[in-house]
């Protein structure tokens, strides 16, 4: 099992501080880095990745520094946002060269098995300069996997794929995090990450905004009403029994159904049925309707 | 040939800037086989041709092209990355890059300055240019591939280097001689055979002491560089 961990992590370029005292733990699975534009993501993935030092503060992959240490590339793959292939060499070339560097002990069954991985194995006899964006993209992340390593960093990896090959490059991620791959990803799109990943690390103006589940996440944010949209078999009557409860702060009835504004997500999932009940009504609908990836987020960015 | 001296290899030689490899040698060539057919006396063309465009400027460029190409072009395009991200020693890296570097700079350069100081003197001047001419590929070549990791711009500045330093200040300030590798190539040519084309400025010790100060110092520093390479964040 390996983790990635960075430890009161600042950065800063002259005046400007582009990472402010950041400590996370990476574990085994997949997590999202996400974060606006310029909120520094590329910057931390580049201290986990060992090209940037940390002005302060310590970044190690299973207790290794990743700073000057090359030997941490034999655990480590890295993606980088910047689409640069050598694209005079073919992709079987470009990711058996990778292999040999990385002084495997079959590269070319390594090449094939990489290669296989990111469904690259009929145009991989072409230049890489002849492939289109997500071509090249599939290309870097097969010479980033091709050592099989242990953690595996990627900065926006979903860039100029089409649907399908987004789809399958999150499968990709998926089925490597849960074989125990510490994965980390980031993206400034939230469907993106919604989609790969539950675990996220926030990063706002170059702190950490928030970690961890995102629905957890949401449940912690006591100051802001949890909003659930709710059926049921009479919604008029179940509005007006809900009102008298004290973790309800507000209902809205319309031609769907009702939206129920709590200010405490416990109680009122623990109320609602015992009313429910107590009237007589059924339940056919509850639905936590500000849970998902992009209210968090846009909660965090207002906070 | 390791992988990393493979890939850049083929990077140098796929891309057009290995054509800027054969205007100056051919130049080089056709001036004095040119000098020589038409029967002008060597003491006349010699200097000018050997010196003056032979070491002055074909082995300069030439290092300058091949020294700046071998790592400067992936640092620039970010393929650097790819070798990077291997375990791979950074003192490795740095002596295939420059062993191609010398490799092809001191072929590019010998081969001509052999065939222009036979043709001028004789076999064993041009093959004691040849030898000087590859001590100087190996100093270049480290001080342009150090510059490629030390500025944005190494071209310019080893232009700089070249036109500046080495051909402007080394003709008229007798101080910038001991660092400059021009000097040292003339001084090595000169005491293997001694002819009256080439007329020394630095003695035989401190030419092959700054020369193997100029190439260890600078391979040196390139791996220390090479370390500490940093990525700046695009969108950071």
């Amino acid at each position: 099992m390996t983790t990635v961990n960075l430890q009161n992590v600042s950065r800063w370029y002259g005046n400007v501080v582009a990472v402010n005292d950041i400590s996370m733990t990476l574990n085994p699975g997949v997590t999202g880095l996400l974060g606006p534009n310029g909120a520094g993501k590329t910057t931390i993935l580049h201290m986990m990745a060992g090209f940037l030092a940390p002005s302060r503060g310590t970044v190690t992959v299973d207790d290794a520094p990743t700073w000057r240490n090359p030997d941490i590339y034999r655990r480590l793959g890295l993606v980088a946002e910047r689409e640069a292939v050598h694209g005079f060499l073919t992709a079987r070339e470009f990711i058996a060269a990778s292999a040999r560097m990385q002084k495997l002990p079959d590269p070319k069954a390594a090449t094939e098995w990489a290669l296989g991985m990111v469904e690259m194995k009929d145009a991989a006899d072409r230049r890489i300069e002849t492939y289109s964006k997500g071509m090249r993209q599939r290309t870097r992340v097969a010479a980033a996997l091709v050592h099989n390593p242990q953690v595996l960093l990627l900065d926006e990896p979903f860039n100029g794929m089409d649907p399908r090959q987004r789809m399958h490059m999150m499968e990709l991620l998926h089925g490597l995090g849960d074989q125990g791959h510490t994965i980390l990803f980031s993206s400034h799109i939230l469907e993106e990450v919604e989609q790969v990943s539950g675990t996220v690390q926030v990063i706002v103006a170059g702190r950490l905004a928030a970690s961890g589940d995102f629905r957890r996440i949401r449940r912690l944010m006591t100051n802001r009403p949890h909003v659930f949209a709710v059926q049921s078999s009479d919604d008029r009557r179940l509005a007006v029994a809900l009102i008298g409860e004290k973790s309800v702060s507000g209902v809205e009835i319309d031609a769907t159904g009702m939206t129920v504004r709590a200010a405490d997500y416990g109680n009122f999932t623990r109320a609602l049925p015992r009313i429910a009940l107590d009237s007589g009504i059924r339940l056919r609908k509850l639905i936590p309707s500000d849970e998902s990836l992009e209210s968090v987020f846009s909660y965090l960015l207002e906070a | 040939m390791s992988t990393v001296a493979w890939i850049t290899a083929r990077g140098l030689f796929g891309r057009r800037r290995a054509l800027l490899l054969l205007p100056l040698p051919v130049l080089l060539i056709g001036l004095a086989t040119l000098c020589r057919a038409v029967g002008v006396a060597p003491a006349d063309w010699g200097v000018p041709v050997l010196v003056g465009l032979g070491l002055a400027v074909v082995l300069p460029v030439i290092s300058l092209i091949v020294g700046t190409g071998v790592l400067g072009s992936e640092v620039d395009d970010g393929t650097i990355v790819h070798i990077l991200t291997k375990p791979l020693p950074r003192r490795d890296i740095i002596l295939a890059k420059l062993g191609v570097a010398v490799g092809v700079s001191a072929l590019s350069s010998a081969i001509p300055l052999f065939i222009a100081g036979w043709l001028a003197d004789s076999v064993r001047f041009g093959l004691a240019l040849a030898v000087a001419a590859v001590v100087g590929a190996f100093a270049y070549s480290a001080l342009f591939l150090l510059l490629s990791l030390l500025t944005r711009r190494p071209v310019l500045l080893g232009l700089v280097y070249i036109l500046v330093w080495e051909g402007l200040l080394g003709r008229f300030v007798s101080g910038t001689r001991v660092l400059s590798i021009e000097q040292y190539v003339i001084t090595i040519a000169d005491k293997i055979e001694p002819t009256a084309l080439l007329e020394s400025k630095v003695s035989l010790p401190v030419a092959a002491i700054m020369a193997a100060i100029f190439i260890l110092g600078c391979a040196i520093a390139s791996i220390d560089r090479l370390r500490s390479f940093s990525m700046a964040g695009e969108t950071s």
